[in-house]
């Protein structure tokens, strides 16, 4: 495989300069993701308002190219979205990293699309998928409401 | 020296990784295994192989002494003073583990100081914290200056009464420092506290001499000496293994068992219950043979030139910072590339057939110490030539190409 289809621009552009970094004022959610082969680690912080939307949605955290263009990806597209969308755009996106499937979501426009469909190539280095899946298990727990951290070793 | 012939005596480096020959610089993690290693365990398994110890018949009489002598080429190999002081394990890991348990029962009471460094591996580190959580031990870490040296003063300045232990690494996994281990156990014996050395990346690398450092233990994983994995040797001075109490129970340890008493076999066996790794245990003594074919000055030479050519080479290039510059330092190489993540670093050199390590390398509190969260890795073993380093330091390039960095 091309490494390029790995590390596409749209990844090294999320990788060097991630959107939503830092803490959002008034977040009512958060959670810690941990890669105990790595020592990569994520917090998530999400402000989800009365009508359940995802109102803000940021995270801080360090890690390496593809997992903090992954998380940066994943604030773009959930940021705005309700709870219930939400949960399906994370479905989607694990399954794919997984197994390969299309996105099937019609939550996200075309350009959404391309933006996520650029993390596809990671499921072709089996030992990378943790960094691409880490920040997104740690929004399901932030949605859920867990306390526990997120331990990549303990998800699926 | 020829490292071309010493190459073709590996098996693995006529394999191509992605259509590339292999450029494999991941031996502080394991090394890769001679024919004659791979050969003799085949050979084992085929023509001799039973269990050993208590048979009478004829395959277990001869594997009994193959095993033992390898426990005797271990004790020449290390200079030990007597192969009751061999015992086997599984790993470096093991043998820690089986002092820090048997030693900690023995000695070490709410209040009582074991001193490790901060260089240390995990495997040096986490069998003594069980100390501090079942029996109260306080844990001291002796620090690092800047290059990655452990400062001597200091090391001496926390040794208190309580000291009970000393565990020290003889060689960074991370930076490759070679630590003065001689220096530190004089200093201990003057105060009566045994040291423990994990010399689980020195074995491969450094002519150990149990008699002149004076260690009272020394562990050793032999999967990094060119051997088979599922085998650790233990080297403990007679007073002590005589002194500790077992660590596992079970059959081969026992000398006689009664319904209400049980009493313990001799030296070694009182320390290796159960079936024994027996035919990883024979092929090792093939390891030591092709260790002792190279000669300890021949592979202290080559390893030295090529970690002086591949520092050299690095350093020129602004965007590689290499971690730590210990005054005596092995092939161990640590870096970090400006702008790139240790894993995307180790994905792309994949990529070139080049085989490093990426992360913390189980030394989490090293890495605190450093300031980082990972590294990358390039160790060198006795195959490796500067054709792989020069590959490396293409590939580092790549890495940048990679990155869109100028």
């Amino acid at each position: 495989m091309d490494l390029k289809e790995l590390y596409q621009d749209i990844i090294l552009e999320h990788g060097k300069s991630p959107r939503n970094f830092g803490k959002c004022n008034n977040h009512n959610h958060e959670a810690k993701g941990y890669n105990p082969l790595c020592g990569d680690q994520v917090q998530v912080y999400l402000k989800i308002n009365e009508k359940k939307n995802v109102e803000d949605l940021t995270f801080e955290g360090s890690g390496c190219a593809i997992s903090i263009a992954s998380t940066s990806i994943m604030t773009e597209l959930v940021k705005g979205k309700s709870f219930e969308v939400a949960k399906k755009i994370i479905d989607d996106f694990l399954n794919m990293i997984k197994t390969g499937s299309e996105m099937k979501s019609k939550d996200l426009n075309e350009d959404q699309k391309i933006k996520i469909m650029s993390l596809s190539g990671v499921k072709q280095y089996p030992m990378r998928v943790k960094c691409a899946t880490l920040s997104w298990h740690t929004l399901v727990s932030a949605l859920d409401g867990k306390k526990q951290e997120v331990n990549t070793e303990k998800v699926d | 020296m020829n490292i071309e012939n010493i190459k073709s005596q590996f098996p693995i480096f006529s394999k191509k990784i992605n259509g590339k020959s292999l450029v494999y610089l991941d031996s502080s993690n394991s090394s890769q295994k001679p024919l004659s290693v791979i050969n003799k365990l085949n050979d084992f398994y085929k023509n001799e192989f039973s269990n050993i110890g208590r048979s009478i018949h004829h395959l277990s009489v001869n594997a009994t002494n193959k095993f033992e002598e390898t426990r005797m080429s271990v004790k020449n190999f290390i200079n030990a003073n007597s192969k009751d002081e061999i015992i086997f394990t599984k790993n470096a890991t093991e043998s820690i583990n089986l002092v820090a348990s048997t030693f900690g029962q023995q000695n070490i009471k709410e209040g009582d100081e074991i001193l490790i460094t901060e260089l240390e591996h995990h495997s040096n580190y986490v069998p003594w914290h069980y100390l501090r959580e079942n029996r109260g031990a306080v844990i001291k870490f002796a620090p690092i200056n800047e290059e990655g040296d452990i400062i001597i003063e200091e090391l001496e300045n926390l040794i208190t009464p309580k000291t009970k232990i000393i565990a020290i690494t003889h060689l960074s996994n991370v930076t490759g420092t070679i630590v003065p281990v001689k220096e530190i156990i004089d200093i201990a014996h003057k105060k009566n506290i045994p040291v423990l050395v994990d010399g689980c990346q020195s074995a491969p690398h450094i002519k150990i001499d149990v008699k002149d450092l004076d260690c009272d233990f020394y562990a050793i994983s032999c999967h990094k000496v060119y051997g088979p994995t599922g085998v650790g040797v233990l080297y403990a001075k007679k007073k002590w293994l005589e002194k500790l109490p077992p660590y596992i129970g079970g059959g081969g340890m026992i000398s006689e068992v009664r319904k209400d008493r049980i009493s313990y076999a001799p030296l070694p066996e009182k320390f290796e219950a159960g079936t024994m790794p027996t035919a990883e245990v024979v092929a090792f003594n093939e390891s030591i043979k092709f260790m002792q074919s190279i000669g300890f000055e021949n592979l202290a030479k080559h390893e030295k030139e090529l970690t002086n050519y591949a520092l050299e080479k690095l350093r020129k290039n602004n965007s590689v910072k290499i971690v730590g510059n210990p005054k005596n330092k092995a092939g161990v190489i640590s870096f970090t590339i400006k702008g790139i993540h240790p894993h995307d670093i180790a994905t792309i050199l994949d990529e070139d057939g080049v085989a490093i390590r990426a992360g913390h390398h189980c030394c989490q509190v090293l890495h605190q110490k450093l300031n980082l969260n990972a590294t990358a890795r390039a160790s060198f073993g006795i195959y490796n030539t500067k054709e792989d380093v020069d590959i490396l330091c293409k590939a580092i390039e790549n890495c940048r190409k990679v990155f869109n960095l100028k």
